[in-house]
């Protein structure tokens, strides 16, 4: 039981909004957990953190430690092209470029290229042609996709249905070979039929990675989820194993949150 | 106004029903017995209709639970209060039907007479209506400290059994023509005890509901442990019976 | 009264008859510069030299003096505007600076033609010792059509949506790659537009060039950036006003005025079937 991501007494401020108040938690390697909470309580924000996502909005402060793997991700030694390339996001509304299939999923692969080299010296080198084939095939099964989209790798992104979009957008973060991947609430945007087949990828992909998702959907929550934490106005409320969390909650609001009496 | 607001609607629909059919399972019972203590042989019309309301209240509980659970997926608390009430209600229909099969065996004495000759059997009788009761309570109560304590009187209960079975034994054998009814007497005192038993599952059912634990398995066998003194000392002891 | 239908009929009649005065207006400028220019349309016309002031030949250095122009003004204002723009929208989006940059950009898309014409004059012409020349012309059409240029790549590139760079960022983009390989080539649909709108009108100046040294009359063409050049607005304008036979050279008026029309509906098309190509490129 290896912690993936530990957070120490997080705080991140929007101007003048306190919006995550003294956050700490520990998520475990290769299992699924799950951020529940009703709307604006801070949860894509920390979701935002873990990869320094929040660095992009103006006006956003973070204090407190975020380790990923025992590194800091604030320290100013990291290089935050790295730290995303190692944690991977899949958003909301699903966002494929709009080039070909091909070009999405190998556009991340494309960017930072090949690390290799021997003796402590590492080089970077641009991929060969059969190299990317390669991993886009890899990275399209791996997210379920292969058989649906494989002769027609060269259509646009965008002419995909919804679900296989979001599959897409998988897929193009499996390609750079992260170690941890956050969804932000990835299903709200999709039918029952698509929503079920993501969830059954994001339990499979858990062997491999370390899966965080945010989720408003309760039920999805405890379908798919190894361990629940309940978010409310900015504070970590509870955590726990999943079954714990909605069998015996341990504290009144994390029950009255997910009986559905709050509010 | 709460949100989830025909959820909540049948969940309280559900709580009246559970206490309607724990109410009425209760006082069938109590009745049962007064029929045995006081001879009162009227009231046997009335058990016969409380089990029969109970036994519909039983359909009824059962098919609500499997509404709520497939409409609403209940979680936590309210989980756990489906989950007891899907256990209890075969309990409480216990409770009712063996109030039945009592008060239908009360025919057969000679008005009680034999029953007040058994010290020991009324004595029984007034623990089980108490754990009873107890049961019924610490449900509406949502008391899981009270619940927790039934066990300790069913091995009581269990002792006593024994006692009343050796008793009528001997009873039966001092005259022959006395078979009858000490058989009549030996169901009844093994209903009570059956009541007893019943009494704690309901017991065990809400504890989980109340704490989310089990309550320690240990304490069901009661083998080779002694019901601790002062069993007999019913904490809030009941000179009569009051039935509502 | 009128029920609702009607009124709406009403409306609807009204809305589609102003938009019928625009075709119009248009299809009459064209029907009359056609009427009166294409009789002397014709390649000697496009290809020769102007003879006799004006009064006949053709008006080559004009067109190419127009035409130089043009590349001159792609080549400064397109760059700096779209560079302008990617800085604009990418990384000064809410801080003090800005928002001064913002106000700058649009105070200078208001400033009036001939104010620029001065500035040509003053600066490119006689300070940094340009003389008039296509490269004074040519830098002041540039500044002029900058504003329009920077607005309308910065719209484009703020058109593209966030959650496009937010995807290139999670796997790991930097800014600047982002820029390159997304927001750059999504954009280009309205670059282009921007690019046709701003060429365009500054084809179409006149007073800037009056002032930087447009000539009446060459029998060659520029040889370098320094050398005086001809121009079609401004040869229109002249022979409307400054030729000596006002009634014979009317056609020649015309049939300038129509080359010119021409040339800029060209670029348009151009540029349309360049945006086309590019959209469908990249579909949304």
């Amino acid at each position: 039981m290896t912690i993936a991501i530990h957070t120490d007494d997080l705080h991140v401020y929007f101007d003048r909004n306190h919006a995550l108040k003294g956050v700490g938690m520990d998520i475990e390697m290769n299992q699924v957990t799950a951020i529940i909470g009703p709307s604006g309580c801070g949860k894509s924000t920390f979701l935002r953190c873990i990869n320094r996502m929040n660095d992009l909005i103006p006006g956003c402060v973070v204090k407190g430690r975020v380790m990923v793997n025992g590194q800091d991700v604030n320290a100013d030694e990291v290089d935050v092209v790295d730290v995303r390339r190692r944690i991977g996001m899949v958003f909301q509304k699903p966002n494929p470029f709009p080039k070909s299939i091909y070009e999405n999923v190998a556009y991340g692969p494309r960017l930072h290229g090949v690390l290799e080299g021997a003796n402590g010296k590492m080089r970077r080198r641009k991929h060969a042609k059969a190299e990317l084939d390669a991993i886009v095939e890899r990275s399209l099964r791996r997210a379920a996709l292969w058989d649906e989209v494989k002769d027609r790798l060269d259509k646009s992104g965008t002419s995909l249905s919804g679900g296989q979009q979001q599959r897409l957008c998988i897929a193009r973060t499996l390609a750079v070979d992260p170690e941890i991947i956050l969804f932000d609430e990835p299903c709200s945007a999709l039918d029952p039929i698509a929503t079920a087949k993501i969830e059954d990828l994001l339990v499979d992909l858990k062997e491999d990675y370390t899966v965080v998702i945010v989720t408003h959907n309760m039920q999805q929550a405890a379908r798919i989820s190894d361990r629940t934490a309940f978010f409310y106005l900015g504070e970590l409320i509870e955590m726990g194993e999943t079954k714990q969390i909605f069998e015996r909650p341990q504290k009144e609001l994390t029950e009255q949150y997910i009986t559905g009496r709050m509010g | 106004m709460a949100p989830r607001t025909t959820f909540n609607y049948e969940m309280e629909g559900l709580q009246k029903e559970i206490t309607e059919m724990a109410n009425a399972s209760r006082a069938a019972f109590e009745k049962a017995v007064r029929m045995i203590t006081d001879g009162d042989l009227s009231l046997r019309e009335e058990v016969r209709a409380l089990d029969r309301h109970v036994y519909e209240l039983n359909e009824q509980i059962d098919e609500h639970c499997l509404d709520i659970i497939a409409l609403h997926s209940p979680v936590a608390s309210d989980l756990r209060l489906i989950s007891a009430c899907l256990k209890m209600v075969e309990d409480l229909n216990r409770f009712g039907r063996y109030a039945t099969d009592i008060a239908e065996l009360i025919d057969d004495f000679e008005e009680g007479k034999a029953f007040k000759r058994f010290e020991s059997l009324r004595s029984m009788s007034c623990l089980v209506v108490g754990m009873v009761d107890d049961a019924v309570y610490s449900f509406l109560q949502r008391d899981a400290e009270k619940a927790s304590h039934l066990h300790e009187r069913d091995d009581a209960v269990d002792s006593l059994y024994d006692t009343i079975f050796r008793e009528i034994l001997t009873y039966m054998m001092e005259d022959p023509r006395k078979i009858t009814v000490g058989i009549d007497l030996i169901l009844v005192a093994r209903y009570m005890e059956r009541v007893a038993d019943h009494a704690c599952n309901i017991g065990e059912y809400v504890y989980h509901m109340v704490t989310g634990e089990r309550l320690d398995p240990k304490l069901r066998t009661g083998a080779g442990e002694r019901p601790p003194r002062g069993i007999f000392e019913h904490p809030n002891p009941r000179t009569e019976l009051d039935l509502k | 009264m009128l029920g609702r239908k009607a009124k709406e009929a009403v409306a609807f009649t009204l809305f589609r008859g102003c938009a019928l005065l625009v075709v119009l207006a248009l299809a009459v400028i064209l029907g009359y510069i056609l009427t009166g220019g294409l009789e002397r349309m014709s390649v000697e016309f496009l290809t020769g030299m102007p003879r006799r002031a004006n009064t006949q030949g053709g008006i080559l250095p004009a067109i190419v003096g127009t035409f130089y122009l043009m590349l001159i003004v792609l080549a400064i204002s397109v760059p700096i505007g779209v560079m302008a723009a990617i800085y604009l929208v990418e990384y000064e989006q809410s801080s003090w600076m800005g928002r001064v940059f913002r106000l700058a950009v649009y105070n200078l898309a208001g400033v009036p033609s001939i104010v620029y014409g001065l500035l040509g004059l003053g600066i490119f012409v006689a300070y940094l010792g340009f003389g008039f020349s296509l490269l004074s012309a040519g830098l002041t059409l540039s500044i002029m059509t900058l504003p329009l240029m920077i607005s309308s790549a910065r719209e484009a590139i703020a058109a593209v949506p966030g959650a496009v760079r937010e995807a290139s960022y999670a796997l790991g983009a930097t800014k600047w790659q982002t820029i390159r390989h997304h927001v750059l080539p999504y954009a280009l649909p309205g670059i282009f537009t921007g690019i046709i709108l701003s060429v365009s009108r500054a084809a179409g100046e006149t007073a800037p060039l009056m002032l930087t040294g447009v000539a009446m009359s060459l029998q060659r063409l520029p040889d370098n950036l320094f050398d005086s050049f001809m121009a079609l607005p401004y040869h229109v304008f002249y022979m409307a006003t400054q030729s000596s036979d006002l009634q014979a050279t009317r056609p020649i008026q015309y049939a300038t005025a129509l080359v010119l029309l021409l040339l800029v509906l060209g670029m348009n098309l151009f540029a349309i079937v360049l945006r086309k190509r590019y959209r469908d490129k990249y579909r949304w």
